[in-house]
């Protein structure tokens, strides 16, 4: 019995999302204040639903757990915002971005909502625009585009290399004139920790409150969750320190389907790690490689000093295997073909690290111009590693960046569980097995501003769902069960440190569950991750107390999690027996390491049901391809 | 990278709420000076752990410089001795073997200390929420091409939307202003030609709360710059003081008009 209605719209593909609007029920404008919807997380998507849902009239109870609602981590996107503006005169249209980003996906997503995503990217310039967004703009005044990976048009908009920055600071922007109309109210430094369900609705969530400990319990008609992705399960990634799945895993463990858990995107340009203190990795932006060549020597264990390794003794491998995107290659080739020469003992000093080179070129435009373009990504670099990119390459490596992977959401963004929608990087829709880069601010805003506004009034005004009180015994169970998950990381007392545990964990996954996968390796995995589960309920340490500011407690929850996910992702490589995107499995690939996929047994989502403790279903979303065929997957 | 690692005295401010009384507190550490600030804290903080001691609460998010949470005073400089960085980007190579480092909170009267190294800076989002925003619904926009803006305006709005709120700029003043941090939004949106439409009534708004909630008064000091991780120019507190000025004279016009016509 399939579970998964996907609800896509019948029809031709560039009418689909006009016709559905047509046909999605509508709140009377009167009656949407008498609608309260909760929105989780303020990052692009969760900021933008929350303004134009508080526009649009609706009593909208915003969370996040940080002071501040733009410190989310979409601030810290660099490179751009893709749209289908054809600005440049360069071909593009709304369906060659929704064609590159189908191919792009390594055709594992569904290609109405990728459509729609594509259709709405203009909008999302247009409205950004009238925030105040300041974009790039040439002499002329006109707004400026670049060049992203997996594309072979300019559609990228940016805001120097804070694109992501600017856009957060506009839809916050947008939701603070609804919190100062009264329309939104923001409840910062509260941490989402479950969803309570009555009736097989969401009815509410229940929050701790980072400050005082003390638990709440927050009720309404619809709860949006877009409280990001999961990579920080690999403990060293390019999220945020308290980025976390808390939200989306507790919402699974009560019954909202958890799709392509396994498709997590290894990004090809950060900095390399510096030793066993590392918190965190640095994602150095995308666009880098408009401008910058990445090589390695020819030779293994080279140790000369990069600048001292002649043309002809150095080794262009991106632009060698893939001529015609050649540094431009998406990012899940880009990872794995600099994975690729390092295990072969080419890297940097032999080590983990490829060098991005701007010495052509500085050559051809000028530093000047170079200055301009990635002034402050040059900066960054040398605040952080002591070296000056002008003048010595700068040295890269692959790290966990964003996960495609999330809650499955149908053509409406509805999870499995009724009113609960899911935004953002937390679902799973658009991607398929790799983000191009650039799309995730898109996605995000496309969620926030154009699509859930519509899709959650359908919601409404079908199911007419009533408000429970939070004095209904269901609030007061949830309640009661968080309490005592509180109570007993608590009363642990071990020996071992939250952070100690994660970084094993993290170290398991990259090694097992990262770049490159194998029957063996996720078996070992899966046995490691359960190991090392009932460990952490043994013997981990958590000082302190509930009832005042204790990070080390909500770190732990959030590790606690982690230690669940990881076997699901594990879990879903091992089933998912061929390689696409950023799953890539050893056992299935092409004579010269292309990945392989396989449309006829595997064109599927896979949506997994949280059955008992640690047992899960396996439901099929088949992908059905009536536009993009489906093909090897080249940039040669 | 295999330099000697750093051997360091850390005095570090640590309280337990609001109301109690606060102190320093000595730690040694040793460290490689390829780590960052936070990565010390992030060791010193599991060896606490460890020992089943509470560890310092200090609050960091990014770590990139762009999200604003973090914010420390690191030998009397808020973001410590490097210029335009957050703390977050401070690494220990900056310091010497056997140094002593002085860790405080950001402090000022509009900043509640919360635990040891961490203070509410709501205060800085409440004044956005008065007015610090264009108004503009999802559906209205026109084609993002339709106005033109010359490069070097959205340039100069640029610099100024660049702020990450962290609240330096309270913390080095002495006044505890928020002057600089005010400006760089009323710059920011009043600079564009979308922003023209409520750029008075956006500066006034802004002011008055910035006033109403116990930020200082700006004394022409300049400490704000020498302390913004994004080297936030001091030219736009006197581009909000013009603003300013004028919203006077156009809501006392505006009045005066309204008493003519009744």
């Amino acid at each position: 019995m399939n579970k998964l209605d996907s609800k896509v719209p019948t029809g031709n593909i560039s009418e689909k999302w006009t016709n559905h609007k047509f046909n999605l029920k509508l709140v009377n404008p009167a009656n949407k204040r008498k609608y309260t919807i909760i929105v989780v997380g303020t990052g692009l998507a969760g900021a933008s639903a929350s303004a134009t849902l508080g526009e649009l009239g609706y009593n909208v109870l915003t969370f996040t757990f940080h002071d501040s609602a733009r410190r989310a981590h979409s601030i810290a996107a660099q490179g751009g915002i893709n749209a289908a503006k054809n600005y440049q005169n360069d071909g593009d249209s709304i369906y060659r971005l929704f064609y590159d980003t189908v191919k792009g996906g390594d055709f594992r997503a569904r290609e109405a909502n990728v459509y729609r995503l594509a259709e709405v990217s203009g909008n999302i310039i247009d409205q950004c625009v009238s925030q105040g967004v300041p974009f790039a703009r040439e002499y002329g005044g006109l707004l400026d585009n670049r060049s992203f990976g997996g594309a072979q048009v300019s559609r990228t908009f940016y805001a120097r290399g804070q694109t992501g920055q600017q856009l957060l600071l506009g839809a916050v922007a947008s939701m603070n004139r609804q919190i100062d109309l009264g329309n939104v109210k923001l409840f910062t430094r509260r941490e989402m920790l479950d969803l309570v369900i009555v009736d097989g609705q969401s009815k509410g969530i229940i929050v701790r409150n980072l400050i005082t400990g003390e638990i709440e319990r927050y009720s309404a008609h619809g709860i949006v969750l877009a409280t990001g992705g999961y990579s920080n399960v690999f403990f060293l990634s390019t999220n945020a320190m308290n980025c976390n799945a808390t939200a989306i895993w507790r919402a699974h463990k009560r019954g909202a389907f958890f799709a392509n858990p396994c498709f997590t995107q290894i990004h090809p340009t950060c900095l390399p790690i510096h030793g066993d203190s590392q918190s965190k990795l640095t994602l150095m932006s995308e666009s880098l490689r408009n401008d910058g060549r990445v090589w390695v020597s020819k030779f293994k264990n080279d140790m000369r000093h990069p600048n001292n390794i002649p043309e002809d003794e150095r080794d262009y491998y991106l632009e060698r295997k893939y001529p015609s995107y050649g540094n431009l290659s998406p990012r899940d080739i880009s990872s794995r073909a600099a994975k690729e020469v390092c295990d072969e003992g080419r890297g940097v000093n032999g080590g983990d690290a490829v060098y991005l080179d701007f010495r052509d070129a500085i050559k051809r435009l000028g530093k000047k111009v170079i200055e301009e373009r990635y002034g402050n990504l040059f900066e960054i670099y040398q605040t952080i590693t002591g070296d000056n990119p002008y003048e010595v390459p700068m040295k890269i490596y692959p790290a966990p960046h964003y996960t495609m992977g999330g809650l499955w959401v149908d053509y409406n963004l509805m999870s499995t569980i009724p009113g609960l929608f899911v935004i953002g990087e937390a679902n799973f829709s658009d991607h398929g097995a790799n983000r191009l880069g650039a799309s995730a601010l898109m996605q995000g805003l496309a969620d926030g501003y154009f699509i859930i506004p519509y899709t959650i009034g359908d919601y409404l005004a079908s199911y007419k769902p009533s408000l429970v009180e939070t004095s209904h015994s269901e609030f007061e169970k949830v309640e009661n069960q968080i309490k005592d998950f509180v109570k007993r990381i608590l009363s642990i007392k071990g020996k071992r440190t939250v952070d100690d545990i994660h970084k094993q964990l993290g170290r398991v996954m990259w090694d097992k569950v990262g770049m490159s996968r194998n029957e063996k390796g996720l078996k070992e995995a899966i046995t490691q991750i359960r190991e090392l589960r009932d460990e952490f309920w043994r013997n981990v340490n958590v000082p302190g107390n509930d009832n005042d500011v204790n990070q080390t407690l909500e770190r732990a929850g959030r590790v606690a999690d982690y230690l669940e996910l990881g076997e699901i992702m594990a879990i879903d490589a091992l089933e998912r027996n061929e390689s696409c995107g950023g799953h890539f499995r050893e056992e299935f690939q092409y004579e010269d390491g292309e990945a392989k996929r396989d449309d006829e047994n595997y064109s599927y989502v896979s949506a997994w049901e949280f059955k008992d403790e640690f047992k899960w279903e396996l439901h099929k979303e088949k992908l059905v391809f009536e536009y993009v065929k489906p093909t090897v997957r080249s940039y040669k | 990278m295999t330099n000697k690692n750093l051997n360091l005295k850390l005095k570090i401010w640590r309280q337990k709420n609001s109301s109690s009384i606060g102190g320093f507190v000595d730690y040694d550490v040793s460290v490689s000076p390829d780590a960052s600030f936070l990565e010390m804290l992030d060791e010193l903080n599991n060896k606490l752990e460890s020992q089943g001691l509470e560890p310092i609460v200090f609050e960091s998010d990014c770590r990139e410089g762009i999200c604003g949470t973090c914010g420390l005073v690191i030998n009397g400089q808020p973001h410590g001795p490097v210029p335009k960085i957050a703390t977050c980007q401070l690494h220990m190579r900056n310091f010497k073997d056997g140094d002593t480092i002085w860790v405080e909170p950001f402090r000022a009267k509009a900043f509640p200390l919360i635990k040891d190294l961490m203070v509410d800076r709501s205060a800085l989002d409440k004044i956005l929420q008065s007015g610090g925003y264009i108004s503009s619904n999802v559906g209205g926009a026109p084609d993002a091409n339709a106005i033109p803006i010359p490069k070097d305006v959205a340039s100069e709005a640029f610099d100024a939307a660049a702020c990450i709120g962290c609240g330096a700029c309270v913390a080095a003043c002495k006044n505890a202003s928020a002057m600089l941090f005010v400006a760089a939004k009323v710059s920011h949106l009043g600079l564009l030609p979308q922003g023209q439409p409520e750029r008075y009534t956006r500066v006034e708004r802004m002011v008055a709360k910035m006033d109403e909630l116990g930020f200082g008064s700006c004394t022409n000091t300049y400490a704000c710059e020498a302390e913004c991780p994004k080297g936030i120019s001091v030219k736009f507190i006197a581009r909000l003081n013009k603003d300013y000025i004028k919203a006077n004279f156009k809501s006392k016009s505006y009045d005066l008009v309204e008493e003519f016509n009744a």
